[in-house]
């Protein structure tokens, strides 16, 4: 016990940052190869002149502007969506004495363990019969009733008091005004928790956008990231990283800048 | 509010995320139990209804239960791994140690990337020859080993790749659930003489019980759910040695156009995942009722 009881916290800090070394050692690797000329990709040298040619290579072999637009539109569209409908049907579960309520929550938390991701067969099948393949709009729908949304905001809404509630009707407030002007605000934190984390999930999709769109100017930036890569695989190692690094900056770049507010909103989605 | 006016209200503030919900969530699970039971479409031969027959293929072939085999594997390696670095990730920044800001930060970056970008950054160490580990295999002596291209180590290659996009991600939940705990506990056991090794094991690690519950049910999920890199990286490849059952779906579905025996394998996907439901149901519910 004696040896176990007293790991020196020394030791422990430089454990802890061994493991970040470590951890952070292929983004690191994929900066280094990105900024400088193709020859320098796997040797490291003090020297090495920085360039940004393999991001100018990167941006005139694949329009990535279009990509770049596309993603924006597919998760400023997620986004909108989500945040009205949750905030409705949150609304609903948090403050109605419904019949059938517990049934329909229970339908909602299917989609927690059920997501849109494994069903790719029949959503296809269905985006095909409306006639929407090929469009932002496809890659949006299946996400925005979030069922995460739903429930995060239902309990935001479960544990502000009531009175207020009654304070605003009896000024004449009816249940619309009160949600918007009562509820919304209040649940600022919450509603910042969820846009990032759905922000952050839906730049970062991949598998259904890749399944339902098929041209230039509908593809997100993830999977034309993809496209480019395997046209230039094995050509230009640079380039591909360029092309990664740049196909994650904005959302990296938002993360570093507000690195302790994404972490608090994760940390907070997650607490249930 | 009479219940009559409550009932109303609540549905038509619930109805647009319902049809929604209805539209792209139940209705394909049901959809594909459906379609499972009937042949694929071809040109001039409609769908008929074959029963169990698609199910009976699948028995008999060898892929899936390639893929199967892959993705149970794939589990028991990535899932320990990632929640056990989780959990240590989040002891050790939740214990100030020196540059913890930094150390946050560099556990939780890959979690932000997408899966298709961690998958090119990887690409290079994974490289024959060219790449990161047969250089450093090379100075110790070593030739060129093709990582990805060969059947023994494509899996292991994934499994390394999703620890560490994953592990920051876990680290979170762990996070938050070592913030709510009470300081008074540590000084208690402080005062009762109690080492920090008896402290973990005695009061912070049942303590974070529920928490492991949730993450595990969640890593599950996730195992067989994210299966970008496999599909950008290998295509389940070589000779399906990296198929997970995913993957496998969307090759059989979206390569082969086979929807019918893609549908028949979703069925499997849904019964695992719906399994992981009920084990959540029934075990991690109770926590709430012991909080």
């Amino acid at each position: 016990m004696i040896a176990a009881r007293g790991i020196p916290r020394h030791l422990e800090t430089l454990g802890a940052w061994v493991l970040a070394v470590v951890w952070i050692a292929p983004l690191v690797y994929c900066v280094w190869t990105a900024f400088h000329p193709p020859e320098f990709a796997s040797r490291f040298a003090l020297t090495a002149p920085l360039t940004l040619d393999n991001f100018r290579k990167a941006w005139d072999s694949a329009p990535f502007a279009q990509y770049f637009f596309n993603t924006f539109a597919l998760v400023s569209l997620v986004l909108a969506g989500q945040l009205v409908l949750v905030t409705l049907a949150a609304y609903a579960f948090a403050r109605f004495e419904f019949a059938g309520r517990d049934v329909a929550f229970a339908l909602v938390l299917v989609q927690l363990m059920i997501m849109p991701d494994v069903l790719l067969v029949e959503n296809y099948v269905t985006m095909a019969k409306l006639g929407l393949v090929d469009t932002v709009l496809a890659m949006a729908l299946p996400y925005m009733a979030s069922a995460f949304g739903i429930f995060l905001l239902r309990q935001t809404f479960k544990s502000m008091p009531k009175e207020l509630d009654d304070a605003a009707r009896v000024e004449g407030a009816g249940g619309l005004t009160i949600l918007w002007r009562v509820y919304v605000p209040l649940a600022r934190p919450t509603y910042i928790a969820f846009a990032l984390v759905s922000v952050s999930y839906h730049w970062n999709n991949f598998l259904w956008p890749l399944i339902v769109t098929n041209s230039v100017g509908t593809r997100p930036i993830t999977v034309g990231l993809r496209v480019f890569a395997a046209i230039e695989q094995g050509v230009d190692w640079s380039t591909i990283t360029a092309a990664t690094l740049m196909s994650c900056g904005p959302l990296l770049v938002a993360f570093l800048l507000f690195q302790r507010q994404f972490i608090q909103s994760f940390m907070r989605a997650g607490i249930r | 509010m009479s219940r009559a006016k409550a009932t109303i209200y609540g549905w038509l503030l619930l109805l647009p995320a319902f049809v929604l919900l209805l539209a792209f969530t139940h209705w394909p699970a049901v959809a594909t139990l459906h379609a499972s039971l009937y042949s694929t479409p071809k040109r001039n031969r409609p769908s008929v209804f074959v029963g169990l027959e698609n199910f009976e293929g699948m028995v008999d072939d060898p892929v899936f239960w390639q893929a199967m085999y892959n993705n149970l594997l794939y589990a028991l390696g990535t899932i320990p791994a990632s929640v056990a670095l989780a959990l240590l990730m989040a002891l050790w920044v939740n214990e100030k140690l020196a540059g913890q800001a930094w150390l946050r930060l560099a556990y939780f970056t890959p979690t932000v990337l997408p899966m298709i970008a961690v998958a090119n950054i990887w690409l290079f160490f994974y490289t024959p020859d060219y790449g990161l580990i047969d250089q450093i295999v090379r100075a110790f002596g070593f030739g060129a080993t093709n990582w990805l291209g060969n059947p023994d180590t494509v899996l292991y290659c994934m499994m390394v790749m999703t620890v560490w996009k994953e592990a920051g991600f876990f680290m979170i939940f762990y996070l938050a659930a070592l913030q709510q705990m009470s300081p008074n506990l540590a000084e208690a056991a402080a005062i009762e003489g109690c080492g920090r090794w008896t402290f973990f094991r005695r009061v912070t690690l049942p303590l974070l019980m529920p928490t492991t519950l949730f993450v595990l049910v969640n890593a599950v999920i996730g195992a067989f759910r994210l299966v970008d890199h496999i599909v950008a990286l290998t295509g389940g490849g070589p000779n399906n040695a990296s198929h997970l059952l995913l993957s496998y779906i969307f090759d059989v579905a979206f390569r082969y156009w086979d929807t019918a025996y893609g549908a028949a394998l979703t069925v499997v996907l849904l019964a695992i995942l719906g399994g992981t439901a009920l084990f959540q149901f029934l075990v991690l519910e109770k926590r709430i009722h012991y909080r």
